[in-house]
């Protein structure tokens, strides 16, 4: 909510600078959740020798956290985008957290997916590694994600970043086996130049604005010069691209999500490149939406090649996590088709896509976790015979290789409609053969994933009939804490790809919000005609 | 002015972009650290070169009098260079246990997430 500017003593003739009333509760709602999860992470590092009470704690405080944001996102859906300004300063001097459906709907499913893992994790890590910090680090992540997801101000989103990065290193490394550390070098490196480029972009924007607000920048980036704002606009791409692994910068991402934690890669795959997808969406389209224009061409090509390109890597792999990554960067090209034709049902396509691969990638590197504890390896060539050991972990697999191929009816399919629809509307018959072709790769490649581990009787070039003996039956603890999850996350798969009623308002209303920018502007108080620009 | 700090700023990047192309892990920390520098340069340039007084409002007035110095580049930089440093100090660390375990220094090298050769496609179906 904007500023209450009718107590504010006016100064002579200076502009309005300050808030001088108290911040309301409502508008506490809207940081408490980054402050909540921070604050937990600090607690549990506090209390790390006390083994006992960790997971129970991290567990209850993502619960918290999930019924705020629960409750944040029904305000935002009812009275629309709300915003506030920490430090008395009003924007753009005060740095202000402004939170609009795409934002709410975005970290309310990372905290779902979050509990998801955290509840998997009991099984899948050792005491030692309680003791080193699991749980805070993944409650730091978590607040990194979620104050990347609300903040309105630009050099506060470059913070999150390096927030979620160093808790990325902790946990990718966690557990030093030899594997680890050479797919955290290669993590490590690229990841930290991609917020570097950021970090240049974001000097150039202060040379050439005076101001790092984002709804600030909004108003005033369609006069610019288009000659540096396309540069910026290009640096952002490189930067947000790199980090949502978009082609041809994502070697980073299957050299790396296959050697941590099962439930790490599950944590990384539905937050990490979502954030980047994310603030590839609000910085070219809310932000510097002329500069995105200048750069269409490139933005169209780069997610053709993502789209065919990515299925294709899946399908080269006999690695089953290495696969299951090449995947989830086809669908960032997804999200790029959606960057690419700036519609309504363009963007909302895209932001959907994002809430439906957030639950789809965690969920399968979670199966992918289960799958490599009962055949004890990940090399998809050595499974086999797993249907006749657990038909049910059979059908879950199955479902998530439709959702995320994009065939009905689930959740992956209604983003996937209107990302063609709006393409077609565009006129880009390209992108629609990118996509077209993008979903039958990834039918081929994950059901060919379903064919070798669960329908063969047994590993390559074994033709016994009989069952595979090598399997590792799952013990009981491990049927409630990580079969539990997954079949969770399958459920919400399921259920909002055969009622997309809500899916579809939500994202209309995150797609009005970042095509049009006035109720971003006006919430954060910009707007005011009477109040003057002060430089 | 500026022009001389751009130019700085130029050689900055082209030694880090050279030494981050580099396949020792060592090379591409130096290459990493030149390249912050050289980012905390460019903002610093970018926020406009002033004279070095600082911005406080003198007694007896309400606003700040020309020319001060502009203080959020600073504030920009100070909280790149803490975050830089730390994610630097992690990697450092980190390459020199990739060394201590790989025994590797060279990237070319250390091709365990990734085998070199890596084994063919599956065939059927």
């Amino acid at each position: 909510m904007a500023a209450d500017k009718t107590n504010i003593v006016e100064n002579n003739e200076l502009p309005v600078a300050m808030i001088d009333v108290a911040t309301s509760f409502a508008d506490w709602l809207i940081i408490l959740p980054t402050t909540i999860a921070l604050m937990g992470a600090a607690l549990l590092i506090m209390l790390r020798f006390n083994k006992a009470i960790q997971a129970g704690l991290a567990i209850l405080i993502v619960i918290g956290i999930i019924i705020l944001e629960i409750r944040l996102f029904l305000n935002v859906m009812e009275f629309g985008t709300q915003s506030m300004t920490m430090g008395k300063w009003l924007p753009p001097f005060g740095i202000s957290f402004t939170v609009d459906v795409i934002s709410i709907g975005f970290a309310l499913a990372g905290a779902i997916v979050t509990l998801a893992v955290l509840i998997y994790a009991q099984a899948d890590i050792s005491s030692r590694e309680v003791k080193y910090g699991f749980h805070s680090l993944v409650l730091l992540l978590l607040a990194g994600v979620t104050g990347a997801f609300m903040t309105g101000d630009l050099f506060n989103l470059y913070v999150w970043f390096e927030v979620m990065l160093i808790a990325s290193f902790g946990l990718i490394i966690m557990g030093g086996r030899k594997i680890q550390l050479d797919g955290a070098i290669k993590y490590g490196f690229l990841n930290f130049l991609a917020t570097t480029f950021f970090l240049i972009s974001l000097g150039l924007i202060y040379g050439l604005f005076g101001t790092l607000n984002m709804a600030d920048i909004s108003q005033v980036s369609a006069q610019a010069p288009i000659g540096p704002l396309t540069a910026i606009g290009a640096l952002l791409l490189l930067a947000f691209g790199m980090k949502g692994a978009a082609f041809p910068v994502n070697a980073w991402l299957p050299a790396s999500y296959h050697t941590p934690h099962p439930a790490v890669s599950a944590l990384f795959g539905g937050l990490l490149t979502k954030v980047g997808a994310y603030a590839l969406l609000r910085s070219l389209l809310l932000i510097m939406p002329s500069a995105r224009d200048f750069l269409d061409p490139v933005i169209t090509f780069l997610a053709i090649a993502t789209l065919i390109l990515a299925p294709l890597g899946a399908l080269a792999q006999t690695n089953l996590r290495r696969a299951i990554g090449f995947l989830l960067i086809g669908g960032v090209g997804s999200v790029l088709v959606g960057l690419g034709v700036p519609t309504i049902r363009g963007v909302a396509g895209a932001s959907i896509y994002i809430f439906h691969s957030m639950l789809t990638i965690s969920a399968l590197y979670l199966m992918a976790g289960l799958i490599e504890r009962i055949m004890g390896t990940q090399d998809t060539r050595k499974m086999g015979g797993l249907y006749s050991a657990s038909s049910w972990l059979s059908i879950l697999f199955l479902v998530l290789v439709f959702a995320v191929a994009g065939l009905p009816p689930f959740l992956g399919f209604w983003p996937k409609l209107l990302l063609i629809e709006a393409s077609l509307s565009q006129g880009d018959v390209w992108l629609v053969v990118a996509l077209v072709l993008n979903s039958l790769l990834t039918t081929i490649a994950g059901t060919r994933l379903w064919a070798h581990i669960f329908w063969r009787a047994g590993p390559i070039g074994e033709n016994s009939e009989q069952q595979n003996k090598k399997l590792k039956p799952l013990t009981l603890r491990e049927k409630y804490l990580c079969v539990t999850p997954t079949t969770i996350l399958v459920l919400f798969i399921v259920f909002f790809g055969l009622k997309p009623a809500m899916i579809f308002d939500a994202g209309r209303m995150a797609a009005y919000g970042l095509l049009d920018k006035s109720e971003y502007v006006e919430v954060t108080g910009l707007a005011d005609p009477t109040k003057e620009k002060v430089e | 002015m500026e022009i001389a700090l751009a130019v700085l700023i130029g050689m900055f990047f082209t030694v880090s972009i050279y030494l981050l192309l580099s396949r020792a892990i060592i090379r591409m920390l130096l290459g990493i650290a030149i390249l912050g520098n050289g980012v905390n340069l460019l903002i610093f340039t970018a926020g406009r070169l002033t004279k070095e007084i600082p911005p406080i409002i003198p007694m007896g007035q309400e606003t700040l009098i020309e020319p001060f110095a502009n203080p959020l580049p600073q504030a920009l930089i100070l909280t790149a260079i803490v975050i830089g440093f730390a994610l630097f100090t992690f990697l450092l660390v980190l390459g020199y246990r990739a060394y201590q375990e790989l025994d590797a220094d060279d990237t070319d090298t250390m091709r365990l997430a990734e085998p070199e050769r890596a084994p063919r496609p599956p065939l059927s179906y």
